[in-house]
């Protein structure tokens, strides 16, 4: 018989539910058998360390005497968006610290960035604001220069538009002169290394190919905080192909998210810089799955050797769009060390913590085993497989000249 | 005993001399190659881990010197910052001694700084800037 959510939060309350992670459910269906484990089982946790570049946080300074509409902030010199009212702005994590020297003496190094800003906010260390305005009759102040904090600030919430990829793709040189130097990591030309960045078998979306108990609303565990998902995240492509057991075979779903950063622990909320490419956030997110019936229980058995990942040419497949896949390969084998791809065994290397993915299911199933953490049905669930939501690429309309037209 | 780690410039005079394995048999030292180029008709280098006893090792070493093998000992070190490490792994194809690695049943990265030659590679291939050099 099915559950419900509601049943499996009574459970949860009165201490009885049993929860576990996704790593341990593998063996559980194995063993007892889908039907069998969705009695057994009411939740599985997931879990997820890795850079999400689309990410960024909403902060409110409070106002300054006189006040000041911040036309242009800065936050340890990592310049903030603040096209918003007054004190708000948006610090984006990839943003660059300002006089940096990027790629301009290639492979920059990228020390700091808006993600680095986020990452000592949350760990509590002060951080310089910067900002001017150009004064109007209610806010006269044109300039502002201090030292803040996070627990000054009136809110500060991460709110990310694209974050925990279902899937993605493994990343492969195969120029034959140059390494490459990109969001995946330093690729070793001639396919001297390949990069990965998915928690697989432990992965939240990986766990709920089809999005049917992840959806608006749900509550997540985000940077060591309890958050939500707010909308799709960009980008998301539920109706890319799939294998048999319904498993996307490259990036696919994404989630758009939002959590307080007050709440956060930098164990979770780490900036990191990617040789030559750019800063990005590394960020741990978790998502407790309810087992409702034999078929989530299925789902959230899926392993690493049935979870197949697109393996893509960086030097001119990804990066000029020449070339489709060289192949798929399982998680199994990324996680074995070594791959082969076109005869030739190449060195693999990931880029998502697998250690902390598990201590995020760990943490997240002894938070529900403690009854601190209550699951959600989604208000709205999000677009699926039966969709007409589809990743696009540009289509480029340039202006014509004023001759052409006439 | 004590093990030390030494960078070893051999000139092109000596190239063709088995000195390193009568050096070793001499003085009774085990030793690994941590990192070895050398050419015909230049100069070779070789970065190497001695271990043996102590006054066996420090005679070793002066005798290397004495026979025209430029000896300096390793002087910078790759460190972990084991707070920053995220355990992403991102490092280890980088890493041309498997000094950094990857355990299997844990997942975690290890770090052998016995087999670390200082490279500097994985330095600014840390994501989270993990890997510190010190003097």
């Amino acid at each position: 018989m099915a559950k419900t959510v509601a049943e499996i939060n009574e459970k949860i309350k009165n201490g009885q539910a049993v929860v576990v992670t996704a790593e341990d459910m593998i063996g559980i269906v194995a063993e007892q058998g889908a039907k069998k484990a969705a009695k057994t089982v009411d939740v599985v946790t997931t879990g997820t360390f890795g850079p999400m570049c689309s990410s960024g946080a909403f902060l409110n300074f409070g106002h300054t005497k006189p006040r000041m509409r911040m036309s242009k902030v800065w936050l340890n010199d990592v310049p903030a968006y603040a096209g918003i009212a007054a004190v708000d702005c948006y610090i984006g994590a990839t943003e660059v610290v300002e006089g940096d020297p990027l790629n301009r003496n290639h492979p920059g190094e990228f020390r700091y960035g808006g993600a680095h800003v986020i990452a000592d906010l949350v760990a509590g260390r002060d951080v310089l604001l910067r900002a001017e305005s150009y004064g109007t009759d209610c806010y006269p102040r044109r300039e502002l220069e201090t030292l803040l904090r996070l627990k000054d600030l009136n809110q500060a919430f991460i709110c990310n538009p694209r974050n925990a990829y279902q899937n993605y793709n493994v990343a492969v040189n195969l120029s034959k002169d140059r390494d490459l130097y990109t969001y995946m990591g330093v690729l070793k030309k001639s396919l001297g290394s390949a990069g990965y960045c998915s928690a697989g078998q432990l992965s939240p979306l990986l766990n709920d190919p089809y999005f049917r108990t992840i959806g608006i609303g749900s509550r997540i565990f985000i940077g060591g905080a309890q958050g939500y998902i707010f909308w799709q995240g960009t980008q998301h492509d539920p109706a890319s192909a799939r294998s048999e057991n319904g498993v996307p075979k490259g990036g696919a779903g994404t989630i758009a998210t939002v959590g307080d950063l007050k709440a956060m622990n930098p164990r979770y909320v780490v900036g990191v810089s990617m040789y030559g490419y750019g800063v990005s956030l590394a960020l741990g997110i978790g998502i407790p799955i309810p087992i409702l019936d034999a078929d989530m229980a299925r789902y959230t058995a899926v392993s690493d050797a049935e979870i197949l990942a697109p393996v893509v040419d960086y030097s001119r497949g990804y990066a000029y769009g020449e070339r489709g896949p060289l192949g798929h390969i399982s998680y199994a084998e990324l996680k074995s060390g070594s791959i082969e791809v076109e005869g030739k065994t190449i060195p693999t290397n990931p880029l998502s913590s697998y250690p902390r993915a598990r201590e995020i299911a760990l943490e997240l199933k002894s938070q529900i085993d403690t009854g601190q953490f209550l699951l959600t049905e989604p208000v709205e669930t999000l677009p699926s497989a039966d969709s007409d939501v589809k990743f696009k690429l540009l289509n480029e309309r340039p202006l014509k000249s004023v001759k052409e037209v006439g | 005993m004590k093990t030390v780690r030494l960078v070893l410039r051999f000139p092109q005079t000596l190239i063709d001399e088995p000195i390193i394995s009568e050096t070793v048999k001499a003085y009774d030292l085990d030793f690994s190659i941590l990192r070895a180029s050398i050419t015909p008709d230049r100069e070779g280098l070789m970065v190497l881990g001695l271990t043996g006893e102590d006054r066996k090792l420090d005679t070793a070493v002066r005798n290397l010197k004495k026979r025209g093998v430029i000896v300096q000992p390793l002087a910078r070190d790759v460190v972990r910052n084991e707070q920053r490490c995220t355990d992403c792994g991102a490092c280890i194809t980088s890493c041309p001694t498997n000094a950094l690695f990857i355990d299997l049943e844990t997942r975690k990265v290890g770090f052998d700084s016995d087999k670390c030659i200082a490279c500097e590679l994985c330095v600014p291939r840390c994501p989270p800037r993990a890997m510190e050099l010190t003097f």
